[in-house]
């Protein structure tokens, strides 16, 4: 069985660490990964940038809406995700589009730069 | 990481918040002060044995509204509130508190703590000194450090310019549109400040100074996070970002400064980069420019081209004409020249701040870029006498270093010169 791990922190917090307390916890986080990497079980692990980044695109009838920020709503949950190369936000919020179309219902998307990620190990 | 740095991190991180709560019920800033330092003296006690509160913020203020009451008894009319034990082991009910006693509320009061920092009233130094102790909680040693001054003469700014805000009278009660927009920007122009005391700190500053850039990168993440929706504040944190990212390559390992355009471009950092990439990128999608955002599309410019033949000088100097037409400063048509140069060659770019003398006669880059100029053009003699005047004006040691170095790179060429 595949499964997501989602990480949840106050934002604030992590990033007023300086760097030897950031890099003393990626070094921590990456020894209890190894294990997986080198079995071939870990798929993609993604850092994403502050919430600040984000843009939501809500759909809202035909057109939808783009707001700045993060997902903040609590009456809808997190179904899945995407890890897409795009050139610009632009290019990322027209996927986003073309996916809110093809979907039916309501709904949102969160639109989040990736600061760092390793493609993992996982067999196709 | 340690309970101990935790602790410090996640009381760093709530400080803005909670001292701008207890500004606003005791709407006074030693009196709010001193009852965060008490709460935070609690916090220390209580968190290592019972584990950090899901709310950190709202713990502080909920404690530190009780010090704060405690001691002064001002407030005597106020209700009763749950001790901190009893809310520590209720997270949900913490929480829950918390929304009822400050909800949207959190936003204009720290808006209002920075803003009182930076008073109109206020001279930009002691602005940024009492943004610092305030908002940041430096120690007043940690300041003066970084400023190159004395403890008591730090402490003395400090305590004045308290005083002053004291009887400058702040209003509490929630700004409108307007006033919320006019904090907003004089708050943005404080971080700045903050920023530019690090940032144009040379390479032998104390870490103290060089540490004001991290701390301005933090407080307009914080005010990003509380304005979600402002351009201008997107703009202002991507342009810090995005300078601040080249830190490493700005000056080499004698001290001396490296110019973009010889930096090792390998050395900035792709982290802040990307932050400040992302967030220009957001901001210019409302297609309303201010000065800040288009100063951080200049920068991230720059930080696109992987090597300096790739800089799309040609855009820079669109940027330029923009930010001339925005915030119309003889610097602006300084920094244009520089793109022009690139586009159009040192003559046009000559005559584009020839007539910026008079004003700029005192500036040591005017002549800096001056003497570059009518160095390409071949006029190494005028290129000498304007080098010889950026050094007298020079700012730092490491600017001093570096025209003295042009200058020497110039002299065997000039004796070369004479003696044929």
């Amino acid at each position: 069985m595949l499964y997501a791990i989602l990480c949840y922190n106050d934002e604030a917090s992590v990033g007023a660490w300086s760097k030897a307390e950031e890099d003393q916890v990626m070094d921590a986080l990456w020894a209890v990964q190894e294990p997986y990497v080198q079995a071939g079980r870990m798929g993609p692990v993604a850092r994403l940038l502050p919430t600040t980044a984000a843009t939501t695109l809500r759909k809202n009838g035909d057109e939808p809406l783009v707001i700045d920020g993060p997902f903040a709503e609590t009456k809808e949950q997190l179904l899945g995700f995407y890890v897409v190369d795009c050139d610009d936000l632009d290019a990322a919020l027209a996927l986003a589009r073309d996916l809110a179309k093809a979907n039916p219902g309501l709904g949102s998307y969160e639109i989040r730069p990736v600061l760092t990620h390793r493609p993992g190990t996982l067999p196709a | 990481m340690s309970d101990l740095a935790w602790i410090e991190a996640a009381l760093t991180s709530a400080r803005p918040q909670a001292i701008g709560a207890l500004l606003r019920y005791f709407r006074d800033l030693d009196t709010a002060e001193e009852a965060f330092q008490e709460a935070c003296l609690r916090a220390l006690r209580s968190w290592p044995d019972k584990g950090p509160p899901r709310d950190p913020a709202a713990w502080l203020i909920l404690v530190g509204r009780n010090a704060g009451v405690d001691t002064v008894r001002k407030l005597s009319r106020q209700q009763a509130l749950p001790d901190e034990a009893a809310i520590s082991d209720l997270e949900d009910a913490e929480a829950d508190l918390a929304e009822r006693l400050d909800g949207a509320d959190y936003r204009d009061d720290i808006l209002r703590l920075l803003f009182v920092c930076c008073h109109p009233d206020l001279p930009a130094t002691q602005q940024i000194a009492l943004a610092l102790r305030i908002v940041s909680g430096l120690s007043v040693k940690q300041i003066a450090r970084a400023f190159l001054v004395g403890e008591s003469a730090m402490e003395q700014r400090i305590t004045r310019a308290k005083a002053r805000i004291a009887k400058a009278d702040t209003p509490f009660e929630a700004p409108g549109p307007i006033e919320r927009a006019e904090r907003l920007a004089a708050v943005a122009a404080m971080i700045y400040l903050v920023f530019n005391e690090g940032y144009s700190a040379g390479p032998g500053a104390t870490d103290a100074r060089a540490g004001l850039a991290d701390e301005a990168i933090r407080l307009a993440r914080l005010l990003l996070r509380l304005f979600q929706t402002e351009p201008e504040i997107m703009g202002l944190t991507a342009l810090i970002l995005l300078q601040h990212a080249r830190a490493a390559a700005r000056f080499d390992s004698a001290g001396e400064m490296v110019l973009l355009d010889d930096q090792d471009r390998r050395l900035w950092n792709a982290g802040l980069i990307a932050e400040g990439l992302a967030l220009i990128d957001k901001a210019m999608r409302h297609r309303r420019p201010g000065p800040y955002q288009v100063q951080a599309a200049i920068a991230a410019l720059h930080a696109r081209a992987a090597a300096p033949a790739e800089t799309d000088w040609a855009q820079i100097d669109r940027l330029y004409a923009t930010l001339e037409r925005l915030q119309p400063s003889p610097v602006v048509t300084l920094n244009r020249a520089v793109a022009v140069s690139k586009v159009a060659g040192p003559a046009a770019a000559l005559a584009m701040i020839e007539p910026l003398a008079p004003r700029l006669t005192g500036y040591f880059h005017f002549h800096g870029l001056k003497g570059a100029l009518l160095l390409q053009l071949g006029q190494t003699e005028a290129a000498r006498v304007a080098f010889g005047q950026a050094i007298a004006l020079a700012n730092t040691p490491a600017e001093a270093a570096h025209i003295r170095a042009r200058l020497d790179r110039l002299l065997p060429e000039n004796d070369a010169g004479a003696s044929t």
